[in-house]
């Protein structure tokens, strides 16, 4: 390569928002549900049906607004955009293209260089279409329509990203805002929160953008990675044998690493917007936006601090603990059972964490009842289980949310406390060992740690490992007594 | 002054209405389409400096519905009238290659 | 004509409620009336005779156990087929629609039953409403029951031929440029369009949005009074519809309010209820505009005798000046066709409605079910609209026609702050002969200039029938209000009709009996 590149990158990102109906219609945003069951006249296009705006959509659009920065628009309207396609059953998409609800925002990010504010342009509602599936052996794609209707808010930024990773550090801190709001539950998995990639490259110290493309189909973090890396290389391997980048939308496919133009001749670039003319425009007062303003929950910054006062965790826990909404919900909620911060905080950072990696799944989709957890840290400070139990429990209520008092009762795991039955066991293990004994007398501490793992061993693991310990360490001090009387 | 309809603006209208427009069809369109942006074009003889464009007619403002859920599971409803239907799906050509 | 096909609304509503006759006895001497003379008009696309049997059925069984089964109580009404009936096929007049059969119900037929009425089945128009002759429908065009090698005009022709043809006792239309006036005025009936968003469209099928309005159709000023009342009022369904308190239209006219008034009227909004049909005061300015060449001249003698009548009655009456009236048809059909090209756009074989067979890719089936399904008119406007939506020209046609728009909202302003009422013919001539308009669409848009203006200010206006020309063809008179300004336009209109001494129904009607009730 004769000459250095800089690549610029805008996004437009696409996050489902966590209303329980639709933006235009009583039907429900339920993920899930066998097709076309959560179906209205509405949302299904048909004739003589009408759109009445959800009041939550707007608050939800101008909480995201306010918490990046945005100026609030006091008039907003919704316009129509009109193209073809089966998963949009009017054919057209009511969005909002002249009067956005927020306008000039940002987010900061952290870089290597330091903080770095990436601006957002606009952020706008609309309603997101229906599914697709395509049916290989009949050549034909069937339609369905319960997510259509689903609203929407898409918020732009301004061209201001210059690598993957100010790309990725931009959707992450996005992400929480939205979260943390509740305004969406931005799961990439199943498509709430979805990014389109705008990427040009330009010589370095050039101030004119080149030619940019949009790429769409990017369903994970690492997926937008190699999107962005490859697209670069392909822009610049254009440029450098001489060519031209086209303008166009290209589609990204994972599995082969590689993206393709997406428009066929019969696609609408022409979109011919207008204004939607069954909606009244939105008219939005500074009281409703103090309003929202007031309603707005703690943000991540604000809760982070309050973990390290409020509850005295280390920085490092509260810093894990609101790197995620979810966990950082799991956690205030558990603390409502149980009334010890950091032992929550344990359960959460270690043993949760290290279980949704193995599973394979996102702490967004970690769904145990917190009451569970804290009945189970209960069980164990109370000493009714042991440790390795309460290991073994929390797997079970991880995975199934079993309540762990009646799962402890019926697999019959509470800790023997019973001392005559234990006094029994570890008599058992002193006289099973003699050698063992014998190495403790001569000086070898650790010769005890054996015994009470036989003694353990012996009551199935279900032993109160302190007690254990207590009773090993006055058999053997008997043992010693006598041995030294007898060798006086 | 007439509106020239090149054929290249057909072709575009075609795609963006979703109609065949061809043959005798095609040369009515060109007709009737060039007469009525003359006639339509009337409007550009009117000064409409400092007029603001009226969307709504009706001052109304923030007609809204809460977020709650209305209406129940009507798929066999909705899928009644579809000329095709598979499996709780409206069914159509497919639309990737 | 069979007695019992003579009384208005309230009367047959207030004999049903009595029980003096039956719901069942109403609704087969329309049947009758109606089945004799479609042969002819084919002014309804789907007659629900059965259904009709039944409603009357289940006013009859409320009106023997003494319940009042409300104001329109067995009055037979026939619905535009652009409105969604449930169970019953809706189809625009359109191949599209042919056999759509929606499963939910327009708010204003959803009312229309809730206060008793019988629908009697849904009525022929232009396909998806656009046109002004009626003769656009997939069904064959509608003829003129006062001279059937004349068109009804469109495109409520359907709902307004059932009405003067006594097939229907009243009618629902809508209205977007003058569909509901201008063949009121063709049919000699009395047709209203009401300010935009006095009635729910929940379940009108939607050709331009923005100015789409339905109203009724009906004999007389009170009939029409009646019905408005009973289809008005907010719906949660509809963003656009207002929540209006003030549509106590009908109880205005109750039967028994006809006492002497004293003192005279300054200003109309307040006193509809002191005396329904009084003018005295009321001004009314004559749009001198709406006077010119286009308009035929034994129309413009009529409307001008109005005028007079009302004069006499002691209405102050002046000409003013409205202004642009030759920019709000290229106005009204940019807005028009723009949005009639999106709203039409779900119309694509996917969901419901035609389909084209035998075609391999998703984009050649929605081109040939398009192409195949809708109507040489539909399919024009949908060009042009598509057209001045695209990108390039946007600004110089749709955003230019809506600061028309604005001009002529201003204009209307102007002249009702002097001005209770202004009044003027409803379209240029009387009933063309079938056949003679479809090729030159412009000499047919060209019929609309005095209704569209009206629809493009949402403001409310009447037809009323004012005489007949020399072939005997009836003539319309139009009196538009203020936004809200329903109350005066009925009240106006109540007077004229009564120094008239009632408008009479087509000499048909009267034909109609000697043949007595065949089936078709």
């Amino acid at each position: 390569m004769t000459r250095q590149y800089e690549t610029v990158i805008g996004l437009e990102v696409h996050i489902e928002l966590a209303t329980r109906t639709k933006i235009f219609c009583g039907c429900s945003t339920a993920f899930g549900g066998a097709p076309n069951t959560h179906v209205c006249p509405v949302c299904a296009g048909m004739p003589g049906s009408l759109p009445v705006l959800n009041r939550q959509v707007v608050e939800y659009a101008m909480a995201v607004g306010l918490a990046t920065d945005c100026r609030i628009s006091r008039l907003c309207r919704f316009d129509r955009k009109n193209y073809f396609y089966p998963d949009n059953p009017q054919n057209y998409q009511i969005s909002q293209l002249y009067l956005p609800i927020c306008r000039s925002g940002h987010i900061d990010i952290e870089t290597p260089e330091g903080i770095k504010s990436i601006g957002i342009h606009e952020i706008h509602m609309e309603e997101d279409a229906g599914k697709l599936t395509h049916d290989d052996w009949a050549g034909e794609t069937n339609v369905d329509f319960n997510r259509s209707g689903v609203p929407l808010i898409e918020v732009v930024s301004e061209p201001d990203m210059r690598s993957a990773d100010e790309v990725i550090a931009y959707l992450e801190k996005l992400r929480l805002i939205a979260q943390y709001l509740g305004a969406s539950d931005c799961k990439l998995q199943e498509g709430s929160m979805r990014a389109d990639v705008n990427l040009s490259v330009r010589p370095l110290g050039s101030d004119s953008l080149g030619t940019r493309t949009e790429m769409k189909n990017l369903n994970s973090f690492k997926a937008i990675t190699r999107a962005v890396e490859n697209e670069r290389a392909r822009q610049i391997e254009i440029l450098e044998s001489g060519g031209t980048v086209v303008q166009e939308t290209r589609r990204w496919d994972d599995n082969k690493e590689r993206s393709y133009p997406m428009r066929s001749k019969e696609d609408a670039k022409d979109y011919r917007y207008f204004p939607e003319p069954d909606l009244p425009p939105v008219e939005i007062s500074g009281e409703w936006i103090e309003k929202v303003k007031k309603k707005q929950p703690e943000l991540r910054d604000e809760k982070k601090k309050r973990y390290e006062s409020q509850y005295g965790l280390p920085s490092y826990d509260a810093d894990i603990l609101t790197s995620d909404k979810r966990l950082a919900d799991l956690f205030e909620e558990t603390l409502e059972y149980c009334k010890n911060p950091k032992k929550v905080s344990n359960w959460l950072m270690v043993e949760t964490i290290r279980l949704a990696r193995e599973h394979g799944i996102g702490i967004d989709q970690v769904d145990f009842s917190p009451e569970n957890l804290g009945k189970l840290i209960t069980l164990q400070e109370t000493g009714r289980i042991n440790g390795t139990v309460a290991k073994e429990i929390f797997a079970v209520i991880f995975t199934d949310d079993v309540d762990p008092e009646k799962y402890v009762e019926e697999h019959g795991l509470a800790a023997v406390t019973d001392e005559a039955a234990l006094r029994d066991a570890v008599r058992q293990a002193v006289e099973a060992n003699p050698q063992s004994v014998a190495d403790y007398l001569a000086g070898k501490k650790k010769a005890m740690g054996f015994l009470v793992g036989q003694t353990m061993r012996s009551m199935g693991g279900k032993a109160d490992p302190a007690l254990v310990n207590r009773l090993v360490g006055e058999a053997l001090a008997q043992k010693a007594a006598a041995y030294s009387s007898f060798c006086r | 002054m007439a509106q020239e309809i090149s054929d290249k603006m057909i072709d575009e209208l075609e795609i963006l209405a979703k109609l065949d427009l061809s043959g005798e069809e095609r040369e009515r369109v060109r007709k009737d389409l060039g007469q009525m942006l003359d006639y339509i074009g009337r409007m550009n003889e009117l000064d409409t400096e400092g007029v603001e464009p009226l969307y709504h007619v009706m001052p109304a403002v923030n007609v809204f519905r809460e977020d709650e859920e209305t209406g129940s599971s009507i798929r066999e409803e909705i899928l009644a009238g579809a000329p095709e239907a598979v499996d709780g799906c409206f069914r159509v050509p497919r639309t990737v290659e | 004509m069979k007695e019992i096909l003579r009384w208005p609304a309230a009367e047959l509503a207030q004999k049903i409620n009595r029980r003096e006759i039956k719901a069942k006895e109403a609704v087969s001497a329309y049947l009758e009336q109606l089945y004799a003379l479609e042969p002819e008009l084919n002014s309804f696309v789907t007659v629900d005779e059965e259904g009709a049997y039944a409603q009357a059925g289940r006013i009859d069984e409320l009106t023997q156990s003494g319940k009042n089964a409300g104001p329109l109580a067995g009055v037979p009404v026939a619905v535009k087929d652009n409105l969604c009936t449930r169970g019953l096929r809706t189809t625009c007049a359109s191949r599209m629609l042919e056999d759509f059969v929606p499963f939910y119900e327009a708010g204003a037929v959803e009312r229309l039953r809730a206060a008793g009425a019988i629908i009697l089945g849904k009525t022929n128009m232009d396909e998806f409403a656009m046109g002004s002759t009626s003769e656009t429908s997939a069904f064959g065009p509608v003829k003129n029951p006062w001279d059937i090698s004349r068109v009804p005009g469109g495109s409520s022709g359907g709902s307004c031929c059932a009405v003067a043809a006594a097939q229907s006792l009243c009618a629902l239309g809508s209205d977007t440029g003058g569909s509901i006036r201008q063949p009121a005025s063709y049919c000699g009936v009395v047709g209203l369009k009401p300010t935009y968003g006095t009635v729910s469209r929940w379940g009108l099928v939607a050709y331009a949005s923005s100015l789409d309005q339905i109203g009724p159709i009906a004999r007389n000023v009170e009939d029409c009074a009646l019905l408005l009342e009973v289809i008005s009022g907010g719906d949660k369904r509809d963003s656009t519809c207002l929540d209006r308190r003030d549509v106590d239209f009908g109880r205005a006219f109750a039967r028994t309010s006809a006492s002497p008034q004293t003192s005279p009227q300054t200003s109309s909004q307040a006193s509809l209820q002191a005396c329904p049909e009084d003018v005295r005061g009321l001004r009314i300015g004559i749009v001198r505009d709406y006077f010119d060449e286009g308009l035929d001249g034994e129309v413009a003698a009529a409307v001008r005798r109005a005028a007079q009548q009302l004069r006499d009655q002691g209405a102050l009456v002046e000409e003013v000046d409205l202004s642009l009236v030759s920019y709000a048809i290229p106005a009204y059909y940019t807005i028009a066709c723009a949005e009639a090209s999106s709203n039409l756009a779900r119309f694509d074989g996917v969901k419901y409605g035609y389909r084209a067979g035998a075609e391999k890719g998703l984009h050649p089936m929605y081109r040939r079910t398009r192409t195949e399904g809708f109507g040489t008119e539909v399919k024009r406007r949908i060009v042009l609209g598509s057209f001045v939506l695209s990108s390039g020209y946007y600004e110089a046609y749709y955003e230019k026609a809506l600061r028309v728009k604005a001009m002529i909202v201003a204009a209307f302003d102007k002249a009702f702050s002097r001005f209770d009422l202004l009044l003027g013919p409803v379209a240029p001539t009387t009933a063309p002969l079938l056949g003679q308009t479809g090729d030159d669409p412009l000499k047919m848009y060209l019929g609309d200039i005095y209704t569209v203006s009206v629809n493009l200010a949402g403001l409310p206006a009447i037809s009323l029938p004012c005489g007949l020309d020399s072939r005997g063809l009836p003539i319309g008179v139009q009196l538009v209000g203020p936004r809200f300004g329903e109350k005066t336009i009925l009240q106006a209109a109540r007077a004229y009709e009564k120094a008239c001494g009632g408008f009479a129904l087509s000499p048909m009607t009267e034909r109609a009996e000697k043949k007595g009730g065949m089936k078709v």
